[in-house]
C-alpha cells in the first residue's frame, strides 16, 4: 500500500490500521468480482484448460479466437442474430418505459385531478403484485392476439409505464419548485406546455436513471422470451446462452464463456459511463438493482 | 346538488378550469390506466377464474370448482416447494440485509478511496438476474468447478463435491447467489447513514456511549425506515425468485431447489396444467400479501420516522 505525503503525519498505529483496512477491502473486492474474473479468464483459456486449471485466473495461452468460435458455435444463427434481438427488445422496451413513465409521473406528481390519490395507491400496490399471477392469463391473452413468437408481449406493456420508473420520476418531479408551474400558468401555459416546456427538460436526470435501469432489465430479460419465443431466429442472447449451456451437449466451454462475457459488456459499459445516475437512482428510491 | 347551490357561486371559468385539470390528469396517466385494465386487472380476474378450471391451453377451460385447491393439499411437490421457498426467503432476506448493512457501516468510515470499493461491491447487483451469471454460478460450484479448485489448492487434497447438484447444498448455492448481490441495498444504507446528523453521535460521545450503543441506539433506529423498505422488497422478490433456480438447478436434485415460482412455471408451461398453475399463483399472492401486511403492521413498533 502506498503511503502518500499527506499521511506522513499518521502515527504508525493509524498507518497500520489504514493498511489493514485497504487489504481487507481489496481482498473482499476480489472475492466479489471473482466469478466475473473467472468467467473472463475462462473465456480466454484453451478449451481443454477451463476445468483442469479451474481455479487459476491466468490462461496459459490467451486465445481471443474463442470469441470467434463462440460467436459462430450455435448452428444456423450466429450471436449477431441473438445480440441483435436482445438489442431490439432493449431499445423498444426502454423507449416505451421511459416515455410513458415520465408522462404518468407528471400526472400523479403535479396535476391535482380528482381520484389521483386512489390511483396512485393502486399503482403502488401493483408493485407488490407477483408477476406469476399474471403469467398464464397474459400468455393466453397474447396468444389470442397472435403475439406468440413476436416481441410484442415483452415490449407493449412497457409502453403503459413501469410503476417503479413512475415512482422514481415522481420523486424527482416533486423536488422541482412549483413556482415554475405558476409562472408558466401566468404566461398562459396549459398542462401540456408545462410538461413539455418545463418539466421534461428539467427531469432529464431521472429520465436517464430510468433509461439505464430499463435497459438493464430488458437486456437481461429472460422469462418473457422463454415463454413467448420458440423460434431460434428470434432468440435474444439470454435464451440462446441458456440453450447452449446444457452440460450434456456443450463441449466448447471457453467459447460459451466468451459469449456470456460479451453479454455483460453492455451492462458494464453503461454502468461505467452513467454510474452517477444509477447510484443516485438507487439511493433516492431505494430500488433493487 | 343543494350543497353546490349554497356555496359562493363558482364562476364559469373556475369550473372550466377544474374540468380541464381533471381531463389533463387523466390524459397524462392514460398509458398506465390502459395497462392497469388490459395487462393487470383483466388477467388477474381471468387467472382467478382459471384457478377453478382444468385448462391445457388447447381446448376450452373446464369448470372443476375448488378441485385445483383440493389437489394442491395432496400434492407432495406443492408442500415441498412451499417449504423450500420459505427456507430460501427466511435465510436469504436477513443474510442479504445484514451483509448490506455491515458493509455499508464499514464503507461510511473515513478512509481514502472508499468510493471505489462501493462501486466494486455494487457491480454484482447489476448482473443479478442475468443468465450469464447463472451459467457461471452452475459451473463454479459444480463438481469440477472453481470453488472446489480453490478448496483443493488450499487444503492440498482433491475436492470434487457437486455443490449445486447435491440435496444438502444446492439450495444454499442459490442463497449465496442472492447474497452476492447485496450491493443495491448497501448503497441505500450508505446514503441513509450519511443522512444521520453528526450531532447525534457527538451527543452520544459526551454521554460515553460505546460503538455498539451508538449503532444500537442511533444508527439502527435512524435506518429503520430504510431497513423496512428493503425488507418488504426483499421478501417479495425472494418469493418471486425463479430464473436462477431454473438455470442452475432446474429445481433439482429431488426438488430440493423447487422454488414456488419455478413450480408454477413448470405446472403451467411444462405440464400445461394452467388451471392448477393459476390456483398456485393465487396461493403465492395470498402468502405474499400476508407477509407484507405482517411486516407493515409490525413496522409501528420498530420503524422510527423523524417527525
Amino acid at each position: 500500500m502506498q503511503i502518500t505525503a499527506k499521511s506522513h503525519a499518521m502515527t504508525p498505529k493509524k498507518a497500520f490500521r489504514s493498511i489493514r483496512f485497504h487489504a481487507l477491502a481489496l481482498l473482499f473486492g476480489l472475492v466479489m468480482l471473482y466469478p466475473l474474473l473467472w468467467m473472463f479468464a475462462s473465456s480466454l483459456k484453451p478449451n481443454e484448460e477451463v476445468f483442469t486449471t479451474v481455479a487459476s485466473l491466468i490462461p496459459s495461452r490467451v486465445m481471443w479466437e474463442n470469441y470467434k468460435i463462440g460467436w459462430e458455435s450455435s448452428g444456423r444463427y450466429t450471436y449477431a442474430t441473438y445480440f441483435g434481438n436482445s438489442l431490439i427488445i432493449a431499445v423498444f422496451s426502454t423507449i416505451g418505459g421511459v416515455v410513458s413513465s415520465s408522462l404518468v409521473a407528471f400526472g400523479f406528481a403535479r396535476i391535482p385531478f380528482k381520484g389521483s390519490k386512489v390511483f396512485f395507491a393502486v399503482m403502488m400496490a401493483t408493485m407488490l403484485l407477483p408477476q406469476q399471477v399474471l403469467l398464464i392469463p397474459q400468455y393466453i391473452m397474447f396468444k389470442s392476439f397472435g403475439w406468440i413468437n413476436t416481441y410484442l408481449p415483452i415490449i407493449v406493456p412497457q409502453f403503459c409505464g413501469v410503476p417503479f420508473f413512475i415512482f422514481l420520476n415522481m420523486q424527482f418531479m416533486r423536488g422541482v419548485p412549483r413556482e415554475l408551474d405558476e409562472a408558466a400558468e401566468i404566461d398562459g401555459c396549459g398542462w401540456f406546455n408545462k410538461y413539455f416546456r418545463i418539466m421534461l427538460p428539467l427531469s432529464v436526470p431521472s429520465l436517464i436513471t430510468s433509461a439505464v435501469f430499463a435497459f438493464y432489465w430488458s437486456w437481461q430479460e429472460f422469462l418473457g422470451p422463454l415463454i413467448y419465443i420458440s423460434k431460434p431466429k428470434l432468440y435474444p442472447a439470454s435464451i440462446a446462452l441458456k440453450m447452449f449451456s446444457d452440460p450434456a451437449t456443450q463441449t466448447n466451454w471457453s467459447g460459451l464463456f466468451a459469449m456470456t462475457t460479451l453479454s455483460i459488456v453492455p451492462v458494464l459499459l453503461v454502468f461505467l459511463f452513467l454510474q452517477k445516475y444509477l447510484v443516485e437512482g438507487v439511493a433516492t428510491t431505494g430500488l433493487k438493482g | 346538488m343543494t350543497t353546490i347551490v349554497k356555496r359562493p357561486p363558482v364562476s364559469q371559468a373556475a369550473r372550466a378550469r377544474r374540468r380541464n385539470t381533471n381531463l389533463a390528469g387523466y390524459a397524462f396517466i392514460l398509458p398506465w390506466l390502459i395497462g392497469l385494465i388490459v395487462f393487470t386487472s383483466v388477467p388477474m380476474f381471468y387467472s382467478l377464474y382459471l384457478s377453478f378450471t382444468k385448462y391445457d391451453a388447447l381446448g376450452a377451460p373446464q369448470w372443476i370448482g375448488v378441485n385445483n385447491y383440493v389437489n394442491m393439499v395432496q400434492d407432495d411437490t406443492f408442500w415441498k416447494a412451499l417449504g423450500v421457498t420459505f427456507k430460501y426467503v427466511f435465510l436469504l432476506v436477513p443474510l442479504r440485509l445484514a451483509s448490506a448493512l455491515a458493509v455499508a457501516l464499514v464503507l461510511t468510515t473515513n478512509h481514502k478511496g472508499i468510493g471505489l470499493y462501493r462501486t466494486v461491491y455494487y457491480v454484482p447487483s447489476l448482473l443479478g438476474g442475468s443468465v450469464a451469471i447463472a451459467i457461471i454460478w452452475a459451473r463454479i460450484f459444480g463438481s469440477n468447478g472453481a470453488f472446489n479448485g480453490i478448496i483443493s489448492a488450499l487444503s492440498g487434497t482433491v475436492f470434487s463435491f457437486n455443490w449445486v447438484g447435491e440435496i444438502s447444498t444446492a439450495l444454499y448455492s442459490l442463497i449465496l447467489l442472492g447474497c452476492w448481490h447485496f450491493g443495491s441495498s448497501m448503497l441505500i444504507f450508505v446514503s441513509g447513514i450519511k443522512q444521520i446528523p453528526a450531532s447525534y453521535y457527538e451527543a452520544a460521545l459526551l454521554d460515553g456511549a460505546n460503538p455498539w450503543q451508538k449503532f444500537r441506539y442511533i444508527t439502527l433506529p435512524a435506518l429503520s425506515p430504510v431497513i423496512f423498505f428493503n425488507l418488504v422488497q426483499g421478501i417479495i422478490n425472494a418469493f418471486k425468485a425463479f430464473s436462477e433456480a431454473l438455470i442452475i438447478t432446474d429445481g433439482g436434485p429431488l426438488n430440493s431447489t423447487m422454488l414456488f415460482a419455478l413450480y408454477i412455471y413448470k405446472q403451467g408451461f411444462s405440464y400445461f396444467k394452467m388451471g392448477y398453475a393459476c390456483a398456485m399463483s393465487w396461493v403465492l399472492l395470498v402468502i405474499i400479501s400476508i407477509f407484507s401486511i405482517f411486516v407493515f403492521k409490525s413496522s409501528d413498533s420498530w420503524v422510527h420516522y423523524e417527525s
